[in-house]
C-alpha cells in the first residue's frame, strides 16, 4: 500500500505524463491536420503533401505511438511506486 | 454457380463453421463469463476483440468510399482522426480507472458513482445507442450475401442472425471475444491482400500507405480537370471550424460509446486494460492508415477509366455493379457519353454507392475469384463482430441494469444469466427486423450517434473519475443538458425531420462538441450548489487511481461497501 504522500505524487506524476501526451495528441489532429494543413502542404513526404498526410495517416500513427510510451511509462512508474500486485478477481455482484 | 460465387461460398461456410466451433469451445455458465469474460482475457486477443467490436460493416465497407467519393478526399478525414483519437482518450483517461473499478456496464459505473436516475438515463442511451447501430450491421450482412451469393436479402439477414445466436447466446462475452479474435484475423487479411496488388499494381509498392502517394498528385490533377476541388486541397467542403466540431464529436463519441468501453471490463487488469488499448489501436490502424489509400487508388481507378467514355463501352466490373443498382448512370445531356463536369454523385450523370469501394477493388484490379471471396467474408467478419458486441451490451443492460438492480435484486446467478440469453434472444429478432425493413433514417441517426454519446457520456465518466466533488444532481442535469441540446439540435437540421437551417453554420454531426462543452460546464457550476459526494464515494474515486490491490474497490466490486463504510467510520450517505 502506498501512504498518502506516494499516492499524491504518483497521481501527480501520472497527470503530468496524460497532459504532455495530450497536448500531443490535440497538435497532430487538430494542429496538423486541421488549423496548419495548408502551411504544412508546400512540403510532401512520399509525394504526399504534409498537411494531408497528418490528416489522413501521420495522426493515427502518432495515436498508436502516444498509447505505446503511456502504457511503458506506467508500467515504469508503476515499477518505481513498487506497485506489482494488479488485482485480477474484482468482478463480483 | 460463377467462380466468384463458389469461392465466396467456400469462404462464408469455412468462417461461419470456425466461428461456432470457438463459441462451442468458449460457452460459459457463470454472469462474469457471460458478461465480461470472467475478466479473463489476454491484452492482446482483446485488443483485436476490440479492434473487431469496433470496426463495422461502415469501416470495412463504406469508410474508403465516404473518403473519396462523398467528399473530395481531405475532408474524409474527419473519420480517420475522429475514430482512431478517440482511443488516446480511452487509453489514458478512461480504461484503465474503469476497470479498476470493476463492474459489468457503463451504467453500473454511472449509477455507483452518482445516483439511480443518472444510471437510468445512461441505460436509456446505451440501449438506443446500441439498437440503431446494430440495425445497420444487419443490413450489412444481407447486401454481402445479395451481391456475393445471389441470396434474397432477407434470407441473408437470417442467416447472419442465426449465427450470431448460435455464438453469442451460448458462449456470451466469453464466446464473442474469442469469436471476435477470430473474425478480425479474416477482415484485416481480406482488406490487405487486394490493397498490397492494387498499390503493386499502380504504384509498383507494396505498402498502400505509401504507394498512394505517387498517384495523389496525378489524382489532384485529374479532379481538377473536371471541375472537382483537387483530392488534397483542404476546406473545399468542410470549413475548418466544421472540420474541428465534426472531429472532436467523434473522438470524445468515441470514448463514450458503451460498447466499446465495456471491453476494457474484460481485461485482465488494470495494466492488462492500459495494454489493450493500445492493441485495439494498432490492429485498427492496419485497416485506417489502408482505407484513405484503397479509397484514393479506387479514385484514380475509376476516374482515368469511366468519364468520356461512351454508355455501354465501360469495364466488366463497372457493368456488374451497375448491374446490382450500386454505379447509375444517368445521361442527362443525352450524348451517349458519361460526362463528369463538376460534380459526380446523384443528380449528375455518375453516381457511385460508398460501398462498392471496397468490395469492387479486387475486381477492378482484376484480381482471382478466391480474393473476390475472401473479401466477402471479410465484410461478413466485420458486420458480425459489431452486431454481437453490441447484443451483449443490450443484454446486459437488461439483465444486470434493469432485471436485477431493478426488478429482482435476489435473483440467483442462473436467473440472471437466463435473462440475459432471452434479452440477448429478444434484441437478435428485432436486429433481424430492423435490418430486413431498414428505417430510413438509419444511416443518419448512426453517424449522430457519436455526437450524442460525445455530448452524454464522456463527460460524466471524465469528471467522474477526476474529479472527486463532481455531484450527482450536477451529472444529471449535464448529461441532460448536453443530450438536449444536442438532440433538439440535429432533429433540428436533419432533412428527415424539420430540416431548418443550420444555426451558424454548425452541422448536425459537429453539434455534438458543443453538446459536451456545455455539459461538462453544467457539471462544474451545479457541483458548486449541490450536496458533495459521500466520504465513501470521495474515497472510493480516491482508490481507482491507483493500480494495486485495494480494499475498498473490492469491497465495492463485491457489494459490500456498506459493511466497509461501518467498519471504517466513513459516511456513507449517498
Amino acid at each position: 500500500m502506498l501512504d498518502v504522500d506516494q499516492r499524491r505524487e504518483y497521481w501527480r506524476r501520472n497527470v503530468r505524463i496524460m497532459s504532455v501526451l495530450l497536448v500531443i495528441w490535440a497538435l497532430v489532429s487538430f494542429g496538423a491536420g486541421i488549423l496548419f494543413v495548408d502551411v504544412l502542404n508546400a512540403v510532401s513526404i512520399f509525394g504526399i503533401p504534409l498537411g494531408f498526410w497528418f490528416a489522413q495517416q501521420g495522426s493515427i500513427i502518432v495515436f498508436v505511438l502516444l498509447i505505446a510510451f503511456y502504457v511503458w511509462r506506467m508500467d515504469k512508474l508503476d515499477a518505481e511506486f513498487g506497485i506489482t500486485e494488479y488485482e485480477q478477481e474484482v468482478h463480483h455482484q | 454457380m460463377s467462380p466468384i460465387q463458389a469461392w465466396t461460398l467456400v469462404f462464408v461456410v469455412l468462417t461461419f463453421g470456425f466461428y461456432i466451433w470457438i463459441a462451442y469451445r468458449s460457452r460459459v455458465s457463470d454472469t462474469a463469463g457471460f458478461y465480461v469474460a470472467g475478466g479473463g482475457i489476454p491484452a492482446p486477443a482483446n485488443g483485436a476483440a476490440v479492434a473487431a467490436d469496433w470496426m463495422s460493416a461502415a469501416s470495412f465497407i463504406s469508410m474508403a468510399g465516404l473518403i473519396a467519393f462523398s467528399q473530395n478526399g481531405y475532408a474524409g478525414s474527419v473519420f480517420l482522426m475522429g475514430w482512431t483519437g478517440g482511443y488516446v482518450l480511452l487509453a489514458l483517461l478512461l480504461a484503465p480507472y474503469l476497470r479498476k473499478f470493476g463492474k459489468y456496464t457503463v451504467p453500473d459505473f454511472v449509477g455507483d458513482r452518482y445516483n439511480e436516475t443518472a444510471r437510468l438515463v445512461s441505460v436509456v442511451c446505451a440501449l438506443v445507442v446500441s439498437f440503431v447501430y446494430v440495425a445497420g450491421q444487419m443490413a450489412g450482412v444481407g447486401v454481402v450475401f445479395q451481391r456475393f451469393l445471389g441470396v434474397d436479402r432477407t434470407w441473408g439477414v437470417v442467416i447472419g442472425m442465426a449465427i450470431v445466436f448460435l455464438y453469442a447466446v451460448l458462449g456470451g462475452m466469453k464466446g464473442i471475444t474469442w469469436t471476435q479474435v477470430a473474425q478480425y484475423s479474416v477482415l484485416i487479411v481480406a482488406y490487405i491482400i487486394p490493397a498490397v496488388a492494387i498499390s503493386l499494381q499502380l504504384a509498383g509498392n507494396p505498402f498502400p500507405q505509401i504507394g498512394f502517394g505517387q498517384i495523389l498528385g496525378e489524382l489532384d490533377g485529374l479532379q481538377q480537370d473536371l471541375g472537382l476541388a483537387a483530392y488534397t486541397e483542404a476546406f473545399t467542403q468542410t470549413s475548418m471550424v466544421n472540420m474541428v466540431l465534426i472531429t472532436a464529436a467523434l473522438m470524445f463519441g468515441t470514448a463514450g460509446l458503451p460498447h466499446v468501453i465495456v471491453r476494457f471490463y474484460t481485461a485482465k487488469s488494470v495494466r492488462a486494460a492500459r495494454y489493450s488499448a493500445l492493441w485495439a489501436l494498432f490492429f485498427i490502424s492496419l485497416l485506417y492508415t489502408i482505407a484513405p489509400a484503397v479509397g484514393a487508388f479506387s479514385k484514380y481507378n475509376v476516374l482515368t477509366q469511366i468519364p468520356g467514355s461512351a454508355i455501354g463501352d465501360t469495364p466488366a466490373w463497372f457493368n456488374t455493379w451497375s448491374d446490382v443498382g450500386l454505379i447509375t448512370v444517368t445521361d442527362l445531356n443525352g450524348n451517349g457519353i458519361i460526362d463528369v463536369a463538376g460534380a459526380i454523385g446523384e443528380g449528375t450523370e455518375l453516381a457511385i454507392n460508398n460501398d462498392i469501394v471496397v468490395l469492387a477493388a479486387p475486381e477492378i484490379a482484376g484480381l482471382p475469384a478466391p480474393i473476390v471471396g475472401l473479401v466477402a467474408a471479410g465484410g461478413l467478419a466485420a458486420a458480425l463482430s459489431t452486431a454481437s458486441g453490441l447484443l451483449l451490451v443490450i443484454s446486459s443492460s437488461v439483465a444486470n441494469d434493469i432485471y436485477w438492480k431493478k426488478i429482482n435484486p435476489r435473483a440467483t446467478d442462473a436467473q440472471q444469466l437466463r435473462v440475459g440469453r432471452i434479452a440477448m434472444a429478444a434484441a437478435i429478432l428485432v436486429a433481424g427486423y430492423l435490418g430486413i425493413n431498414p428505417p430510413g433514417f438509419v444511416a443518419e441517426v448512426v453517424a449522430l450517434a457519436f455526437g450524442l454519446a460525445a455530448a452524454s457520456f464522456f463527460p460524466i465518466l471524465f469528471l467522474g473519475i477526476f474529479w472527486k466533488k463532481a455531484t450527482a444532481a450536477a451529472a444529471a442535469t449535464g448529461m441532460a443538458v448536453g443530450l438536449g441540446v444536442t438532440l433538439l439540435y440535429q432533429l433540428w437540421t436533419l432533412p428527415t425531420f424539420f430540416g431548418n437551417e443550420p444555426i451558424l453554420d454548425i452541422p448536425a454531426t459537429g453539434i455534438g462538441t458543443i453538446g459536451m462543452i456545455l455539459n461538462l460546464i453544467t457539471i462544474v457550476v451545479v457541483s458548486q450548489f449541490t450536496k458533495e459526494p459521500s466520504e465513501l464515494m470521495q474515497q472510493v474515486v480516491e482508490d481507482v487511481r491507483y493500480p494495486g490491490r485495494s480494499e475498498l474497490v473490492a469491497a465495492h466490486a463485491e457489494g459490500h461497501l456498506g459493511e466497509y463504510a461501518e467498519e471504517h467510520h466513513l459516511d456513507d450517505d449517498r
